[in-house]
């Protein structure tokens, strides 16, 4: 990605940015159903979308929302839906249907206090775990992240990128502060970003299209649905034209594919910002918005002379736990800041060499993590007492 | 040609009708996609050569909504089962109707889930056994046509798999229809409905679809003076043409009054900033 300093500066809410960052990346479909704190994505879509001839909807509901999506992107379009974690939870089937039948689209969760109704207009970041395992059976998944207004134009082009790359559902994963914070958020000239299309078939009409055999590369050439070369799409185990089968060796075969073709990716899907990783003794991991108060502490600390580092994770699935392994070795101590009861802070003890080391900053009570909140805990750890 | 339905099932009849209506209005394969959901009627995608789409339980009209907004110019027909179209998918329904959306509904209503084994569905007539209704169903069924005609569906049939060569002409005119098009097809399910109710084997149930059903007139109205099935289950059903009518289509109403004035709004905004 080119890094010239053109384009026009915009003050923004983060939702507002979503809406601008998925029409540069092309999108063009785009269904929701309103839900706080995410409707400003769906009022600006309805509002820009048509301005570049794309199409925006307002379904009877969020399951509605991601079939109409899916149904759309199948037909070569870019589509995305944006929801808070309710409709979130109401997605999940779809959500499996569009990893089973392997359809690029991008999820935008912008999260609330949960369970249930919660706490509709506060922050949490309590949905990280629903998105890693919401929909039933084993799969992988792609979920991003941000905490400023710049990186979060960056990952909504990044996500469109990955669906398209994987054949995917990608999640962007942000919460009510990110996505209600206004600043200012430069809008990049067309052209700065490279934009991942759809990678279509070769294939010649009437030649027998094989729209579920991978290549070499794992990636599968599609065809727009509704053009030259018809098959089949369908959640069911499927052999390589589409049609549903239970044999144990295409079944075998297809779960292995959907999984391998991220897992053992990882190392492309892995999106992190560092500050002062290579000395730290006590390693900060975040993101979306605890990760600015992390920022905020870090600095304050080093300013005193403590070695702070913070490692904010802008891929949060596929969880990358050897780069968190390696930065933290030399850490005595790790704190994982997150608004929620603890949720990615068992990845991270999963990952590093001592687990007793690692700590959880975090707040529920639906107000944002301050620097505050994150010192008083490092003084804690560090005997020192509040 | 092999398929998973039971011997007598309705279905093979209606898929029949339907290859013979898309015959007679010689639509190109190519330009038609059928989109299903889950159950016995959702099967009927895999044994057509349309670009084809099995998707989830209830869901269909919603992915349908999705392929037709953002590809207009395809044919969409979307074949349903009783419970897969109005219990699980009874709100994508009314809605893709309210919209009047240009796609065919086609809702084949044997009156049981078959593909789970012989429960009780919206459209099972109240009294009727299943196998979640030992005691007979409490509940009382939907009129689909009432119910497609309410909630504002442009074009709305009914017919059954006895009536095949009227099931033809209301297919082919509900895939003609610029709409949001309904066509209930009654179907048998000797294997589950037919044996849980007495209803004897397919030919005694299709025999039924004969006696027991009235032509609606050509304006739509029903011989005597019922309007419907909720009043009474041994009542003669009203089959053929209830509703044809012109109504603004969904995704011509997007393109002309939503997107084509944003376009212009935007590229006139372009003009006036332009030196």
């Amino acid at each position: 990605m080119t890094q010239t300093r053109s384009g026009t500066v915009e003050f923004l809410q983060g939702n507002e940015v979503c809406a601008e960052a998925a029409i540069y990346a092309g999108m063009r479909f785009y269904a929701g159903y309103p839900i706080t704190p995410s409707t400003e994505i769906a009022e600006r879509l309805a509002l820009r979308l048509p301005q570049v001839g794309g199409t925006c909807i307002q379904m009877e509901d969020e399951i509605g929302s991601l079939c109409s999506v899916i149904g759309a992107s199948l037909t070569g379009m870019k589509g995305m839906t944006a929801t808070s974690g309710p409709g979130y939870s109401l997605m999940q089937e779809a959500v499996g249907y569009a990893i089973m039948a392997e359809v690029p689209l991008v999820i935008v969760d912008v999260q609330r206090g949960g369970p249930s109704t919660g706490l509709p207009t506060h922050a949490s970041q309590g949905d990280v775990m629903q998105v890693r395992w919401g929909t039933h059976g084993d799969h992988a998944i792609v979920c991003l992240s941000a905490s400023t207004h710049q990186d979060l134009f960056e990952t909504m082009i990044r996500a469109f990128n990955v669906s398209e790359t994987f054949r995917t559902p990608v999640i962007v994963l942000i919460d009510e502060i990110v996505g209600h914070m206004r600043e200012p958020v430069r809008i990049p000239d067309a052209g700065e970003y490279e934009l991942t299309e759809r990678l279509l078939t070769n294939v010649p009409r009437d030649v027998d299209y094989h729209p579920y055999l991978p290549r070499e590369d794992g990636r599968l050439p599609m065809s727009h649905f509704g053009g030259e070369h018809r098959y089949n799409v369908t959640g069911l185990y499927h052999d390589m034209w589409g049609f549903p089968s239970d044999n144990p060796q295409v079944t075998n075969d297809l779960i292995h594919h959907l999984m391998n073709k991220l897992e053992n990716r990882k190392r492309d899907l892995t999106f992190t910002k560092e500050w002062n990783t290579t000395d730290a003794d006590i390693m900060l991991i975040s993101y979306g918005a605890s990760a600015r108060s992390a920022r905020h502490i870090m600095e304050d600390r080093r300013a005193v002379g403590m070695r702070m580092g913070l490692i904010e994770l802008q891929t949060l699935w596929p969880f990358p736990g050897e780069l968190i392994r390696e930065r933290c070795r030399g850490a005595s101590y790790v704190v994982v800041v997150e608004m929620n009861m603890g949720q990615i802070v068992h990845e991270v003890k999963a990952a590093v060499e001592r687990p007793e080391r690692v700590f959880l900053a975090n707040r529920v009570d639906g107000e944002m993590i301050t620097p505050a909140d994150i010192k008083h805990l490092v003084r804690v750890i560090q005997g020192k007492g509040i | 040609m092999p398929h998973i339905w039971c011997p007598g099932c309705g279905h093979g009849i209606v898929l029949n009708s339907l290859l013979r209506a898309v015959e007679k209005l010689q639509l190109e394969r190519n330009d038609i996609v059928m989109i299903s959901g889950i159950g016995c009627s959702a099967r009927i995608q895999g044994y057509v050569d349309f670009h084809t789409m099995h998707t989830l339980h209830g869901r269909a009209l919603a992915f349908a909504t999705g392929i037709k907004m953002a590809w207009p110019l395809l044919k969409v027909i979307v074949p349903m089962g009783d419970g897969d179209a109005l219990a699980i998918g009874g709100n994508h329904f009314i809605h893709a109707a309210r919209r009047n959306i240009d796609v065919t509904a086609i809702i084949m209503n044997n009156s049981i889930y078959g593909m789970t084994g012989g429960q009780h569905s919206p459209l099972t007539q109240c009294g009727d056994h299943a196998t979640t209704a030992p005691y007979g169903t409490v509940d009382s069924p939907f009129d689909v046509v009432q119910l497609a005609s309410a909630a504002g569906a442009s074009f709305i049939a009914r017919t059954t798999t006895y009536h095949a060569r009227d099931m033809t002409r209301l297919l082919a005119a509900a895939i003609e229809h610029k709409g949001f098009s309904v066509v209930e097809v009654l179907s048998q399910c000797p294997t589950y409905y037919g044996r849980k109710n007495d209803a004897g084997d397919a030919v005694a149930m299709m025999e039924r679809f004969r006696d027991e059903t009235v032509k609606v007139t050509a304006d739509g109205a029903v011989p005597g003076d019922r309007s419907g099935r909720m009043d009474g289950a041994h009542e003669p059903v009203p089959v053929g043409l209830f509703r044809r009518e012109e109504r603004p289509e969904y995704c011509e109403a997007y393109r002309t009054r939503v997107m084509e004035p944003a376009l212009e709004q935007a590229q006139s905004a372009a003009r006036d900033v332009s030196p």
